[in-house]
């Protein structure tokens, strides 16, 4: 189910405005990747282009090659629409749709899609994929309420479901528990863990902790000033980064002796 | 943890202890108290000068006096007890509680009037007749009503489909000079006088079917005009509410755009757009000119928008006022019914377009 995934001198830009600059990067199957990095470096934007959900933005655009299993996502025939059923992607704040109920949430994929599904089917998938998300036991009884009822860390265990409902080889989560309180951050931690065996995930986080809890390989991105590009500064296995980072900056952010 | 000093219980204070955070307070009943005798003195002021003059007494002039002098007077009061910021407070209140009232005099003076005028002639036989062969008294509005309904439903089945689609252009898809274009030509159209864009319809169907004819169809075109701008108006505002982060989400699980737009986009802002189309009517519901110009008025009932003349209630109303036939009262009454009529539509029409809001907005809660 998962891929790999190979970024080649990728500079992303808003218009005019080089947001971040020469991503060289790859990123294995069935793994979990943090990005860290002080905010306003490009680590949204850098996430966004690898399910071309950066070109959304007016005037946005990319250069250089994502390839996923080989096959670039820029080039020109690809559509980014079968792009982003192969790339899901979480976002920072919980957004499930306010005009559906919980269950056409998680069916959001297939029913936006105009797609046909048996009711059987639909119900299996709902189970299935709010089971994975580790939110049926506490939803199955009200699946037809709406799905803006449900607390925050519940919302956002809703958009997985959503997202891993859909089948993705790879899911991208842009700091999806900087709005949620511990307890929801540490469901969603070991959701994590679970969904690293058969998916691909790369997390932005804020959070240093999160990142050596829940990651295999770390990358730091950072910036040099305002106004300038952001760089990934050091890519390595989780542990060297944070215990034995070769760049000096990377210690110092890692520390927080950051500026 | 255990909590170890749990606050007293405060019921049997001996001396209590002055709370720093207190003020002067002014007792509840003091604004009515001070409002009463404004009026009370206002009063007095046009009784002495009403024995000087003869004319009668002047009420509205006593009520409207004695409520500007609460304005003063309460700030005063309260500027002695309570201290500037309340005394400032009090005095907006005022003046915001005064304009609401100001605003809604009129408002109720022509509610009260049309009723009590329209009532004269609310009765069946003025739902169920046209004016055919009708001089003098009796008749009814029948034609009008169906004119008025049919010219106002073909131009809400024009401007609909086109206002929407508009303003899903502008708002998902209009980027650079084509969009700012669309946006000013709708501006100016907004600004349109209705009896221009009357005499547009009337020229655009003069050109085809030959000068001096006047359908419901051109009145139709002619409501159209007005309308379009308004439903664009609104709709693109209603779209501009449903957040980025809704069509992000569906982006991002492989839909396509325009399924995102037909299937998240418009779903969450059916509300507001439908409150929106609902005003754009009511709006046009009651254009007189236009409809003068390009629809004509008739006495008979015509159901057919592609032939002949056609009335509308506004029209009716305008015709009934300004040829007033044998008894005079007669016509009156049946333009003041018909105002009426008219109104009661507009209330419908705005009573659907809550229920309709309520029915569609997006649910919340548990
Ligand atoms: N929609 C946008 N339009 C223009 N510039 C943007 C937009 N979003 C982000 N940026 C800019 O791109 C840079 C990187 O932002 P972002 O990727 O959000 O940083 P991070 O997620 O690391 O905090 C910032 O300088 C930000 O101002
Ligand atoms: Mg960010």
């Amino acid at each position: 189910m998962s891929k790999r995934i190979e970024v080649r001198d990728l500079n992303v830009y808003y218009g005019k405005f080089l947001a971040v600059e020469g991503v060289n990067l790859e990123i294995e199957p069935r793994s979990v990747t943090a990005f860290i990095g002080p905010s306003g470096c490009g680590k949204s934007t850098f996430l966004r282009t690898l399910n071309r959900m950066h070109e959304v933005i007016p005037g946005a655009r990319v250069e250089g090659e994502v390839l996923i299993d080989g096959n670039n996502l820029y080039d020109p025939d690809v559509d980014p629409v079968l792009v982003r059923r192969q790339v899901g992607m979480v976002f920072q704040r919980p957004n499930p749709f306010p005009t559906m109920s919980i269950k056409e949430n998680v069916l959001a994929g297939v029913k936006l899609n105009n797609k046909r599904i048996s009711k059987s089917d639909a119900d299996d998938l709902v189970e299935k994929s709010l089971l994975g998300a580790n939110l049926w036991n506490e939803v199955k009884d009200r699946l037809d309420r709406p799905g803006s009822g449900l607390s925050g860390g519940q919302q956002q265990r809703l958009c997985i479901a959503r997202a891993i409902a859909v089948a993705p080889e790879v899911i991208l989560m842009d700091e999806p528990c900087s709005a949620l309180d511990p307890i929801s951050t540490l469901a969603i931690e070991d959701l994590i863990e679970e969904l690293k065996l058969q998916y691909t995930i790369v997390i932005v986080t804020h959070n240093m902790q999160q990142a050596s809890r829940v990651s295999d390989k770390t990358a730091f991105f950072n910036i040099a000033g305002t106004g300038k590009p952001g760089n990934l500064i050091e890519y390595a296995d989780t542990t060297t980064i944070f215990s034995n980072p070769s760049v000096k900056a990377t210690e110092d952010y890692v520390s927080g002796r950051f500026g | 943890m255990t909590m170890t000093t749990k606050p007293e219980p405060t019921t049997s204070v001996a001396t209590p202890i002055q709370n720093s955070l207190t003020a002067g307070r002014l007792p509840t009943p003091a604004p009515w108290l001070i409002l009463g005798a404004a009026i009370a003195v206002s009063a007095a002021i046009f009784g002495v000068m009403g024995l000087a003059g003869e004319a009668g007494y002047n009420w509205g002039g006593a009520l409207l006096v004695g409520a500007l002098l609460y304005i003063p007077s309460i700030w005063l009061f309260s500027m002695l007890v309570e201290g500037r910021r309340r005394a400032m407070d009090r005095l907006v209140t005022a003046l915001v509680t005064g304009a609401f009232v100001l605003a809604m005099i009129p408002l109720i003076s022509l509610t009260i009037t049309v009723i009590t005028f329209g009532l004269n002639r609310f009765d069946a036989d003025f739902f169920t007749m046209s004016m055919r062969n009708v001089t003098g008294e009796g008749g009814g509005v029948l034609h009008a009503i169906v004119g008025t309904l049919l010219m106002t439903g073909t131009a809400a089945i024009i401007s609909i489909p086109i206002g929407l689609m508009t303003s899903i252009y502008l708002v998902e898809y209009g980027r650079g000079q084509l969009a700012r274009g669309i946006t000013f030509l709708v501006d100016v159209m907004t600004g349109i006088p209705s009896i221009v864009a009357g005499l547009f319809a009337y020229a655009l169907f003069s050109i085809f079917l030959g000068p001096g004819t006047r359908t419901g169809i051109a009145g139709a075109v002619a409501l159209a005009v007005l309308m379009i701008p308004v439903v664009v108006r609104s709709s693109e505002e209603m779209l501009r509410l449903v957040p980025n982060e809704l069509r992000e989400a569906s982006y991002a699980l492989g839909v396509p755009k325009w399924l995102t737009i037909v299937k998240v986009v418009l779903p969450t802002s059916i509300a507001g757009i439908t409150t929106g189309i609902m005003l754009s009517i009511a709006r046009v519901i009651g254009e007189t000119a236009p409809l003068l110009i390009a629809a004509g008025f008739t006495q008979s009932m015509n159901w057919n928008l592609f032939d002949g003349r056609m009335s509308s209630l506004p029209v009716f109303v305008y015709t009934q006022y300004a040829n007033q036939g044998n008894p005079p009262e007669a016509y009156l009454d049946r333009a003041w019914a018909a105002a009426l009529t008219l109104i009661l539509i507009v209330m419908a029409l705005n009573l659907i377009a809550r229920l309709v809001a309520r029915f569609f907005a997006p649910k919340f809660g548990r």
